[in-house]
């Protein structure tokens, strides 16, 4: 039992985890009601889900030069998917396709209707 | 190695099979984009346990193509959704999809 065996094992549970991660928001993106309940469960397996397999596909390969691509890969989605997620769910209530029966509390349309976008607005 | 691989890429084909069903229906723009995304992040974890499994490292540039590839897309198909709900296949639209 050395090391290698131990980094071949985490790397296994690792990928797995990730795995698993990425079935259950696949089954939320198909059973939640709206775009913004979807996009919670569509958030998993793009940050946690990810980091998990890139940490099990590095604890495999154990090679310097590919953990540096992985952390790259790591880094990039960790740094684009909020801005993607905040596009997407701006877009969502903006073009009136959110249930609001669904929303708890609802400060934006008030504020919306009061001021809207000044042109150039992102 | 190979059963974790097995089993790995089972559970993604079953979550892959469940997005496309979700970019089928839709019934909006952005719920497709949403399990697009989902479904790019599928890819990657498909390929990293493919590279896992046997050991090359041939097809890690192809994860920092794919992150990059879904930002890009969720972004622009967001940033020009307009107001008013998508057509469905049953509405009667006017020849655009």
């Amino acid at each position: 039992m050395t090391w290698t065996h131990v980094a071949d094992i985490a790397s296994a549970v690792c990928l797995l985890l990730g795995v698993l991660l990425a079935l259950v928001a696949a089954i939320g993106v198909v059973r939640f009601p709206d775009v913004l309940s979807r996009m919670h469960s569509a958030t998993k397996p793009q940050v946690l889900g990810l980091l998990l397999v890139l940490l099990g596909v590095g604890l495999r390969l154990r090679d310097l030069s590919a953990s540096g691509l992985l952390l790259l890969v790591a880094l990039s989605q960790m740094v684009t998917s909020p801005i993607a997620s905040h596009m997407v769910g701006r877009a969502a209530f903006r073009a009136g396709q959110v249930r609001t029966d669904l929303l708890v509390v609802d400060e934006l349309s008030e504020v919306l209707k009061a001021e809207p976008d000044p042109p150039g607005a992102p | 190695m190979i059963v974790v691989a097995g089993i790995g890429l089972g559970l993604l084909t079953c979550a892959a099979l469940l997005l496309v069903v979700r970019i089928t229906v839709g019934p909006t723009m952005l719920d497709r984009v949403v399990a697009l995304d989902v479904l790019i992040a599928v890819l990657i974890a498909g390929l990293g346990i493919e590279a896992a499994a046997t050991r090359h490292t041939t097809t890690l540039p192809i994860l920092l193509v794919l992150a990059m590839l879904g930002f890009v897309g969720s972004v622009s198909v967001a940033r020009f959704t307009a107001a008013g709900p998508d057509e469905g296949p049953g509405d009667e639209g006017n020849g655009r999809s």
